[in-house]
């Protein structure tokens, strides 16, 4: 017999059943079609304009730091304002995402930007947001052709756009959303949330910013 | 295994961490860290114990229908690319991780931070067959650097101070200036950030656990603060998960249910940092990302523990709040414990894994107060559990003859109620003629375990039963 069908056994033993009890077929496909809302939190569930500045909130209180833009437009000269109080060079790296590739980043004549994944050699990555969390300060990034994931990991610094019309009060609408787009029961290779910076607390306790991932995080909201 | 030490010397072994300053200073900090972390998160939302009931009843309906939600688990891996295989124990696990290794001729293996890594032995296992894989974790590249295991469940390092990690990382990193300041836990994150990006991205293979696998999709979930899982599973070629077969849970909703509980039980936080659902290998088109993705299911004895009275303690999603929790942990850390998951809920989970007679003390690790289970998201009775292995110790004469002889002793007494009542005044009394004017025992015969290490507060007062019967009940 094989492992498979070894532990597959020894469970139903164990527990006292069969494989192909309609009952339990029926209520495992109910809960995997239907998935069924749990408890949600009232604490994201508000009006459009105060759920985002709940989200800055919450994103602020993990350390990230958040800026409100009026339009896309205003990205480049925004992007090229974060590196130059930081004293970084004025270069980024961006996936081929239309929502990155359209803004115009020519108004910068300084900065320069490169597109594709990171080789860890980038100081600054860019990248779009698919959603953003409002209850945790948390942003949710796919990959795809145009949405590399080391770029979300492997540069010092990473910027995040979002859009405010796409701060969800809580995970569950970012599921729902995910389902429409990709499909049900289907996911994107890597799907990210991230809430802050990359930390680590492993030496005696003492929290510290920057562990293996971004040392910081900007998130810039849009709308 | 665990520092060498074995759960069958803890009397031994808690001996020698209650005599070791270091250590117990170490450990003192979880109380403001972790403990007071805890409670300010569960105090910010009001729905924390609703949340606590959906999260057990999530994982009780799981686990009732646990074969259904792997064969749907296995089947949108592999509709989504990816290979599952299954492991019935260690020895599986370890073969099967090899196998990969060897087939895509893997020579550095990197490793996100994973106790059922730890539970097999796959780090000692690739190193026997030449593979040695780089933890990269900082608690963990730590512990790795120092030959040392985990003594804690998500903080493995939590028994090392920062002088010890400079010491390390100087004898270890021998090409780096000699004459660096390492005096500050800043200078020693960014050392190990820069030696572990090289590995990072030479890695040929990289292997992490779960937290959750998702049957809807066929994701695996890991959680992380520092952002070493994601590299270690998007830069090599292969990325192998190793998962215990209770990761299971439906939905997407049903994780967002328990990620709410997990960080703020672990550590305080609302959300760790990362939280990253892996579906598949890379897609067509995709710039980055594995080529080839491997889930191994892990069985190791749990399918043994559904439907019997350690069922419960499968919905352990592995926060630490009971570690963090226990008075014991808390006085000893957790080496002592000698198995690789300390404190109530590795005292409850290493017999059912590797017997009750290579663990026999664990479950007397444990003053029973309860604070394990009323911290537990997932409201596991962790105290029940361990009176059950108390019973079975008995049962099986695993218990220390002075033990068993002192049973006896109270046995022949509580079924004589008046002789009870009797030898109970006379101690009462006894206690109380023996005690100091602060009304504290510092000796007291046959009982040198307990004034050892603390005074015991002397009766005040009649016995329960003599104030009972004065207040006229019966």
């Amino acid at each position: 017999m094989s492992n498979r069908d070894a532990i597959l056994g020894r469970i139903r033993r164990s527990l006292g059943v069969s494989g192909s009890d309609a009952t339990r077929l029926a209520a495992t496909r109910h809960r995997l079609t239907e998935t069924p809302v749990n408890v949600v939190p009232a604490r994201g569930q508000l009006p459009s304009a105060e759920r985002v500045e709940l989200f800055v909130r919450k994103a602020s209180e993990v350390f990230a730091s958040v800026a409100r833009l009026d339009g896309r437009d205003d990205i480049p000269a925004a992007v090229a304002n974060y590196l130059r109080d930081r004293n970084l060079p004025q270069a980024v790296r961006r996936g081929d995402d239309p929502r990155l590739a359209t803004l115009p980043w020519d108004r910068e004549a300084q900065l320069a930007v490169t597109v594709g994944p990171s080789d860890g050699k980038d100081l600054v990555g860019i990248s779009h947001a698919d959603a953003g969390v409002a209850e945790t300060g948390t942003v949710v990034l796919t990959s795809g052709p145009d949405n590399p994931t080391t770029l979300n990991f492997l540069p010092d610094h990473h910027i995040v756009v979002i859009d405010a019309s796409t701060v969800a009060g809580d995970y569950e609408t970012v599921w729902a959303d995910l389902r429409r787009r990709f499909g049900a029961g289907a996911m994107p290779r890597t799907v990210n949330l991230v809430t802050g910076p990359s930390r680590s607390a492993d030496i005696e306790e003492t929290l510290l910013l920057g562990a293996h991932g971004p040392r910081s995080l900007y998130i810039l909201v849009v709308g | 295994m665990s520092g060498g030490l074995s759960p069958l010397s803890f009397p031994k072994n808690a001996r020698a961490a209650l005599a070791n300053p270091p250590l117990l200073k170490a450990i003192a900090h979880i109380e403001e860290t972790l403990v007071n972390g805890r409670r300010r998160a569960t105090e910010a939302l009001p729905e924390f114990d609703a949340l606590r009931d959906a999260g057990r009843d999530i994982k009780a309906h799981t686990l009732k229908h646990l074969d259904l939600y792997l064969e749907a688990f296995e089947r949108k891996v592999l509709e989504a690319g990816g290979v599952v295989h299954w492991a019935a124990d260690a020895a599986d696990a370890n073969r099967i991780i090899l196998g990969i290794c060897r087939e895509v001729g893997a020579r550095r293996v990197t490793k996100g931070k994973s106790m059922i890594t730890e539970e097999v032995g796959l780090n000692a296992f690739l190193q026997a067959n030449g593979i040695t894989p780089v933890e990269t974790d900082l608690g963990e590249y730590i512990i790795q650097l120092r030959g040392e295991t985990p003594s804690h469940i998500i903080a493995p390092a939590v028994h090392v101070n920062k002088e010890q990690v400079a010491a390390d990382f100087r004898r270890v990193h021998a090409d780096l200036d000699p004459k660096r300041n390492l005096d500050e836990p800043t200078s020693l994150l960014a050392e190990a950030r820069g030696v572990l990006r090289e590995r990072f991205l030479s890695a040929d293979v990289g292997i992490t656990g779960a937290n959750f696998l998702v049957a809807e999709t066929g994701s695996t979930v890991i959680v992380t603060n520092e952002g070493n899982g994601d590299l270690t599973q998007i830069l090599p070629k292969t990325h192998i998960v190793l998962a215990s077969i209770e990761k299971v849970v439906p939905t997407l909703e049903d994780v967002a249910t328990i990620m709410r509980l997990l960080a703020r039980s672990a550590t305080g936080q609302e959300m760790s940092v990362y939280t990253t659902f892996s579906t598949g290998p890379r897609r067509a088109g995709d710039p980055d990302g594995p080529e080839a993705f491997h889930v191994v299911l892990l069985d190791n004895g749990r399918s043994a523990m559904l439907g019997n009275e350690f069922e419960d303690m499968l919905r352990c999603i592995r926060c630490g709040a009971c570690i963090n929790h226990c008075p014991v942990y808390r006085s000893i850390g957790g080496h002592a414990y000698g198995s690789v998951y300390p404190g109530p809920m590795g005292s409850v989970l290493t017999p059912s894994l590797q017997g009750l007679d290579a663990s026999a003390h664990l479950a007397n690790a444990s003053t029973l107060c309860g604070r394990c289970e009323s911290v537990c998201p997932m409201r596991i009775p962790l105290p029940k559990m361990l009176r059950h292995w108390r019973e079975k110790e008995f049962e099986r004469h695993l218990t220390p003859r002075k033990a068993r002889f002192g049973l006896a002793v109270w046995r022949f007494l509580a079924t004589r109620p008046s002789l009870y009542g009797l030898a109970t005044r006379l101690a009462a009394w006894g206690l109380a003629r023996l005690a100091g004017r602060d009304g504290a025992l510092r000796q007291v015969p046959l009982a040198g375990g307990w004034t050892r290490w603390r005074d015991l507060p002397a009766p005040e007062g009649g016995t329960f039963r003599t104030e009972w019967a004065k207040r006229g009940r019966t």
